[in-house]
């Protein structure tokens, strides 16, 4: 396992682009969001929380066809579904690489793109936070999208069609968490939602999503 | 005799085809009186005005948008645990009516929101929820368009199905903590002892039975073409063949 996990991650930095592109995403999407809602602080300092999760959870998802689909078509992913691991063990494992590479940095990165954004002083600790609790699940949603279009040639599309209906209750409780955050109100019931959901996708998703790969490698 | 009969695909158009025509004039019987009566005998409310004939159309659709998704999760289940083809075909066949009952339900409500509210749309949790769940519509039926092979297709839209109703319900739930509503709450129960005033309930319950058989109707046929479609589809293949 930890062998695949050293493989993928190495991978994702090395192959160019994958690494530092969910990055350099989520810096353009808070930049420009300025010059369409205009340059009121005021305004500003109210969206922030909400463009910084809508940024984070655009930037996983342009990156999530990267987790299955250069396996796939390298076969790979066969040799991946035949080796002693439990093809669950497998997905999890891709999930955490693609946290890790993708999410990781966004949720490191996202204080600094506060102050683009006017976020009051409360919030960075909250923005941190939630984006931490929310992003794996994120992640394990979007493997179990990969996996869903990993057999199709052209599945990018339909995999954001599949995929952000799925992400509803994370950004809605994830969003929440962070706003309640930056006005300084409590975040407990929130918070322990969005955890709830994280730990809840976390457990029991990678069993659906290796049944779904399990069925395009057939 | 048992259910599982009609598993066989010949047996089940065989019985559908006798069922179907009954189906339809039952159809158009209670949705027609329903309506007919919704809409011109039926007194205007008195603080509504004509707008609330609109319920006619509204609730009914409502209720089926959630029926067919229902419908389509019991089908799934049966084809991942008993891999009965004619349940994988019917809910391939309800999910476009599912859709565009929900869609009926979205525009009748803002056409009714519009008066009522002074808005067309508005971020209400019930309002919400139904769009949310006109998206899984969509993508259900994107990934069956998608997949060419058949079993693939029928595999993979099955577990979305069972991993989306999921997420739906959740959605919903989050989608209530998020915004407290703007829409009133269940009007129709069963268990109160009069919902309505009688003159708007006897039509409405009339309509709202008649959008039930219009969606058996509409399941069944649809389901016999996909039977249809896909035998012919094999006798081809088998002909290319010799």
């Amino acid at each position: 396992m930890r062998a695949l996990l050293y493989r993928d991650l190495i991978l994702a930095i090395r192959a160019g682009g994958g690494f530092g592109l969910g990055l350099a995403f989520f810096l353009i999407v808070t930049v420009l969001v300025p010059f369409g809602v205009g340059p009121q602080s005021t305004l500003l300092r109210e969206i922030a929380p909400g463009i910084l999760w809508i940024g984070a959870l655009l930037a996983c998802l342009l990156s999530l066809d990267r987790i299955l689909a250069l396996d796939w078509e390298d076969g790979s992913l066969d040799l991946l579904a035949t080796a002693p691991l439990p093809l669950e063990a497998v997905v999890a494992i891709k999930a955490l690489a693609h946290w890790i590479t993708t999410a990781l940095p966004l949720v490191l990165v996202a204080p600094v793109l506060g102050v683009l954004l006017n976020l009051p002083a409360t919030g960075y600790l909250w923005v941190v936070i939630s984006l931490a609790v929310g992003t794996p699940a994120l992640s394990v949603i979007g493997t179990f999208g990969a996996a869903l279009t990993a057999g199709l040639k052209r599945g990018g599309l339909l995999m954001s069609l599949l995929v952000l209906p799925l992400y509803v209750p994370t950004l809605i409780f994830g969003a929440e968490v962070a706003r309640r955050g930056a006005d300084g109100l409590t975040v407990q019931s929130p918070l322990m939602l969005l955890a709830g959901i994280s730990f809840g996708v976390m457990a029991l998703l990678p069993f659906a999503s290796a049944a779904v790969l399990r069925i395009n490698l057939r | 005799m048992s259910l599982w009969e009609y598993a066989n695909p010949v047996k089940f158009i065989r019985t559908t085809d006798k069922v179907l025509p009954w189906v339809w004039v039952l159809c158009a019987a209670t949705l027609g009186t329903g309506l007919i009566w919704g809409f011109f005998f039926t007194p205007d409310d008195f603080r509504m005005g004509s707008t609330v004939k609109i319920i006619y159309i509204h609730v009914p659709s409502a209720l089926m948008a959630i029926n067919a998704w229902l419908m389509m999760l019991v089908a799934s289940l049966i084809w991942i645990v008993r891999r009965h083809h004619v349940s994988a075909l019917a809910a391939r066949a309800a999910a476009p009516v599912g859709a565009v009952m929900t869609l009926i339900a979205l525009v009748t409500g803002a056409f009714w929101g519009q008066p009522m509210w002074g808005t067309w749309w508005e971020w209400d949790p019930r309002l919400t929820s139904f769009l949310i769940l006109f998206l899984f519509y969509l993508g259900y039926i994107a990934l069956w368009e998608a997949i060419e092979n058949d079993d693939t297709a029928a595999d993979l839209t099955s577990i979305l199905c069972l991993v989306g109703s999921v997420f739906a319900i959740l959605s919903r739930y989050a989608v209530h903590f998020w915004n407290q509503g703007l829409h009133q709450g269940a009007t129709f129960s069963l268990d109160k002892e009069e919902n309505i005033s009688d003159v708007f309930w006897y039509p409405a319950v009339l309509s709202m039975v008649g959008f039930g058989r219009l969606f058996v109707a509409l399941g069944f046929f649809r389901t016999q073409t996909e039977i249809r479609a896909r035998l012919t589809r094999a006798l081809l293949a088998r002909e290319g063949q010799m």
